[in-house]
């Protein structure tokens, strides 16, 4: 047995004060789980402590929290690595409290409970969340590809905890965005070949402004979850579906925004900002000739968030907006950057933690003799031509 | 006062399918439930449902296997029923959009299992319960025009006329505290299992009984009490499952010597006996010494392939590493017998009625009975839905034929004085609900477990009332209205020490062993004498003990060997 320090943000809405800190003090091994060190506090000292639980196990997806600023589930979080956690990120170098919190990006309504009805569950239902098929079922099961079925398994793994969307940063700056839970329940749809409506869905998640290009690449949906989902992978796949699959030009500059940005890294091996606003909204030499409707308003609309850009130093300054000032990457580098796209197009295969397994063998270094065999990597269909 | 047809309470595989076929047969339908539908604990089964699919595969064999796994108590037209209407069902769910595993054809691919003569296990990885379960939440949500969802609203009482029908009940709602009487031509009951009760257990926490409680409150039989299954691999002190998935993919059970000790009780099946006779034969070696110092044997799954443990063993990898630290792709998993599922229940027939008018049940809180003294593994999601689906077929024939329902207010006025009663307490007025439970919990795991015997069995009941005495004096600490879930707990513990109490009375009446209630003073099965149900019902505050026949189709009572 140890001794815990557990810092939780508390909310009693009944008394009309706004949140405040307890700290309860628990005394449990150290390889039992944040959730029951909640549960001996509440069990012991406190009753109206509330906190939603009840698998204790990581299948149910209830006790969604906030540990030391991360979101993850309570259950699944041992005591000794949230202490190991919280004394590492201790501002004085002194042993810490564990700080556990509600999780963000939805209201609280009382201690760790959140409403994820107003937030989770409605943009759920935003992405049609039903298998619509084409036509009436066959007579016995649909049959599909095996590796169609456990890429789609990835996405089903979720199990709605919202750990996703308490983290994610696109949605603190747009509380709009469909997000990661919904986006990547959508893509449990979109890639499962029994739908019918994966040209429709795709169309309506990337013109959504709040959809698929609204998502900033900044992976913190794929640290929260505790499940394996990555949801950003899966908004990435919707992407490409999307874009590579069934070229959808959204009216967001979504897709002309992600291309143009690779193939500047690919030519210049570094992003250069100068052209990247003008190379998404009138691509290439053609695309200034003749700009596609939209294109000029685009780039005046531009115009301020350019500006923005420069004084933030976000763009650099002034001259690397002129093209051609871009400052080329040393001894050869660019060369490496080229082989890098060009090595990523021939092995392009997604990660699939179901037939991968990666996850567990991060942790230990495998012994040559025992490596995966190469079998167990099994890539999946190139997507562009699996939609041919 | 909220008004349906037909009214579903509970919300996993059984009340989900009982609503989706209710609504299907064109009548107004609400679903209430404790947790939101998808945190029911059909999510935790992991390894698939059985189902005779295959052209070489036949619904007699299911049966038959599903029948000798029960020890023979199951009631075998309603096995029958469940093992004939399976393949239809199964497709169903395909359909649907479960993403069920493929051979290399695409075709539907199955894994073994205990207890069955023929690979007939449909999965989705080892998740099987949760895809299904948020499958048919998809369809919730595609149908909330014709299913009206409750999520978050705590039912504590059923309503029933002054005939004695079940008319509706009363809930609180969670989030607010307010307290509704529902109204409704039927009820049907999907609360699940009362794992709760035993401490450890495989069970989520809100795994109270609450609905065999309230049946039993409201005048129905219960049946089967005494057949509690402690499922072979939970993870000692946690009682975290490991799927029966593990040993259908080949996994050994061996003890700490390093014998494959199934040798010497199931000699043909080995590992993949049913599950009362895995759990014995583990418990036989812990007992005789030949187990580890904490009182566990190991399970070695490095014996499958490491591409097939993260294909089809994923969720266990995870469980092993984040609850015991432990990769099970390398090195064996500590695990014991623990306590897992709720064979006995409301006694129903085979459209799920009680014996109240108007009140229905389906899944792990029924009994029909098709799982007799032992379930065979992946018969329990099978259970839940061919059952949930006719209980809630026969709930919008009866609730067509009828005028609107209409409780009365005394049982609402009841509950609120109750719960205005447990608030008024003063705090050290008694015991708290966590010392209750707990104690609860260890009786019933030390002396209504794998083994049983009078002197243990009578000890744990007279345990069970001298609680129920405690219980009415125990205290909360929340006074509040939105998610005081310290009056829920309380609730919950009066509804499980109901649950504990039948458990004990039948166990400590079934002179035999038979299935999971194994007495050690009574070793054989007694067919002469006890080849009966056990009905328990409750009369001025106490169980009044009857029998019912099983229901023997084409398949006599043998001597059941794997």
């Amino acid at each position: 047995m140890s001794e815990f320090k557990l810092k939780v943000r508390r909310f009693k809405p009944e008394e009309g004060d706004g949140p405040y800190w307890e700290s309860f003090k628990v005394d449990l091994e150290p390889t039992l789980s944040v959730l029951d060190g909640l549960l001996q506090a509440k069990d012991r000292e406190d009753g109206s402590l509330s906190v939603r639980c009840s698998c204790r196990a990581a299948i149910c997806g209830s006790c969604g929290v906030k540990i030391n600023g991360q979101s993850t589930l309570a259950c699944k979080t041992m005591l000794e690595d949230a202490q190991h956690e919280a004394d590492r990120t201790s501002a004085n170098g002194k042993p810490a409290e564990i700080v556990v919190e509600p999780m963000g990006n939805m209201p609280v309504l009382k201690d760790l409970v959140t409403d994820m009805e107003s937030t989770h569950w409605a943009k759920i239902r935003r992405v049609t969340p039903w298998l619509i098929p084409d036509g009436p079922p066959p007579e016995g099961e649909y049959i599909v590809p095996p590796e169609s079925m456990i890429d789609v398994t990835q996405s089903m793994a979720c199990i709605q905890c919202g750990a996703c969307v308490s983290s994610c940063l696109s949605m603190e700056a747009d509380p709009d965005f469909i997000g990661p839970a919904a986006l990547a329940k959508a893509y449990r749809f979109a890639g499962d070949p029994r739908d019918g409506q994966a040209e429709e869905r795709l169309h309506d998640l990337a013109n959504d402004p709040h959809g698929i290009y609204d998502c900033t690449h900044c992976f913190s949906c794929i640290d929260a979850c505790p499940k394996g989902v990555a949801p950003m992978d899966q908004i990435m796949r919707l992407r490409r579906m999307a874009g590579d699959e069934f070229k959808i030009d959204d009216h967001n500059n979504g897709y002309r925004h992600e291309t143009a940005f690779t193939k500047i890294i690919e030519k210049k091996g570094t992003l250069d900002e100068s052209l990247l606003l003008q190379e998404s909204l009138a691509p290439g030499v053609k695309g200034k000739l003749i700009p596609r409707p939209g294109a000029i308003k685009g780039l005046l609309e531009s115009i301020p968030t350019a500006i923005r850009g420069l004084r933030t130093g976000k763009m650099r300054s002034l001259p690397k907006l002129i093209p051609g000032v871009h400052p080329k990457l040393p001894d050869g580098a660019q060369d490496q950057v080229k082989k890098i796209y060009a090595h990523s197009e021939e092995h392009h295969y997604e990660l699939n933690l179901y037939i991968r397994g990666e996850e567990a063998d991060d942790e230990a270094p495998v012994p040559e003799a025992e490596a995966i065999p190469e079998a167990a990597i099994v890539p999946e269909p190139d997507e562009s031509e699996a939609g041919q | 006062m909220p008004n349906h047809d037909v009214l579903v309470i509970g919300a996993g595989l059984a009340g989900q399918r009982a609503a989706l076929a209710a609504a299907e047969a064109g009548v107004s339908v609400g679903i209430i439930s404790k947790v939101h539908p998808v945190r029911s604990h059909s999510n935790a089964a992991q390894g698939g449902i059985n189902a005779a699919l295959n052209e070489d595969d036949s619904w007699e064999s299911h049966a038959f296997d599903t029948i000798k796994g029960s020890d023979y108590l199951a009631d075998q037209h309603a096995v029958e029923i469940m093992t004939r209407a399976a393949p239809e069902e199964l497709l169903h769910l395909e359909h649907l959009g479960v993403t069920f595993h493929r051979n290399e054809k695409g075709e539907l691919g199955t894994r073994a299992f205990g207890g069955a003569s023929a690979a007939r296990t449909y999965y989705v990885a080892d998740i099987t319960g949760q895809a299904i379960m948020h499958v048919l939440y998809e369809q919730l949500m595609k149908h909330s025009e014709d299913v009206e969802r409750y999520e978050e609203y705590f039912t504590s009482e059923l309503a029933l006329d002054d005939d004695g029908q079940c008319v509706g009940a009363v809930c609180r709602n969670i989030k607010d505290g307010s307290m509704e009487l529902f109204g409704a031509k039927a009820v049907i009951l999907a609360t699940g299992g009362n794992g709760q009760v035993w401490k450890p257990t495989t069970n989520a926490l809100i795994c109270t009984g609450d609905g065999i409680a309230m049946a039993y409150r409201a005048g129905a039989k219960l049946m089967d009490m005494e057949m509690v299954q402690y499922h072979p691999t939970t993870l000692a002190g946690k009682g975290f499952l490991i799927t029966e998935g593990a040993r259908g993919e080949g996994a050994h059970l061996l003890n700490a010597k390093g014998e494959r000790f199934m040798e010497r009780y199931a000699p043909n099946k080995m590992e993949l006996a049913s599950r009362d006779v895995v759990s014995r034969a583990e418990q036989t070696e812990i007992n005789e010494g030949r187990g580890f110092p904490d009182g566990t044997v190991a399970l070695d799954i490095t014996v499958v392939p490491r591409k097939r443990i993260h294909e089809a063993l994923r969720e266990i990898v995870l469980v092993g590493k984040d609850f015991a630290g432990v990769d099970i792709t390398r090195e064996p998993i500590h695990i014991k017998p623990g306590n897992h599922y709720t064979m006995g229940g409301v006694k129903t027939d085979v459209e799920g009625r009680t014996e109240v008018p108007g009140l229905y049940a389906a899944g792990e809180v029924a009994c029909v009975s098709v799982h007799g003294g032992n379930r065979l593994g992946a018969n329990s999601l099978l259970d839940t839905l061919i059952f949930g689906r006719r209980s809630g077929v026969d709930a919008a024939e009866r609730a067509k034929g009828r005028g609107p329902a209409r409780p009365s207010k005394r049982t609402l006025d009841a509950e609120e004085a109750k719960i205005a009663d447990l608030i008024g307490r003063e705090k050290g007025s008694g015991r708290r609900v966590s010392e209750i439970k707990l104690e609860l919990g260890q009786t019933m795991d030390g002396k209504v477990a794998v083994f049983r015997e009078a002197e243990g069995l009578n000890e744990a009941l007279e345990t069970v009332k001298r609680l129920q005495e405690e219980a009415k004096t125990c205290y909360v600490d929340d006074h509040g209205t939105v998610f005081n879930q310290d009056v829920l707990g309380a609730i919950e513990l009066d509804f499980m020490l109901d649950n504990a109490e039948a458990t004990c009375v039948a166990a400590i009446h079934r002179t035999e062993s038979r299935g999971a209630q194994f007495r050690t003073d009574f070793p054989e099965r007694n067919d002469e004498e006890w080849l009966k149900h056990i009905d328990l019902l409750l009369k001025d505050g106490a169980s009044e003990i009857s029998y019912s026949n099983v229901t023997l189709t084409q398949w006599e009572p043998q001597e059941r060997t794997y």
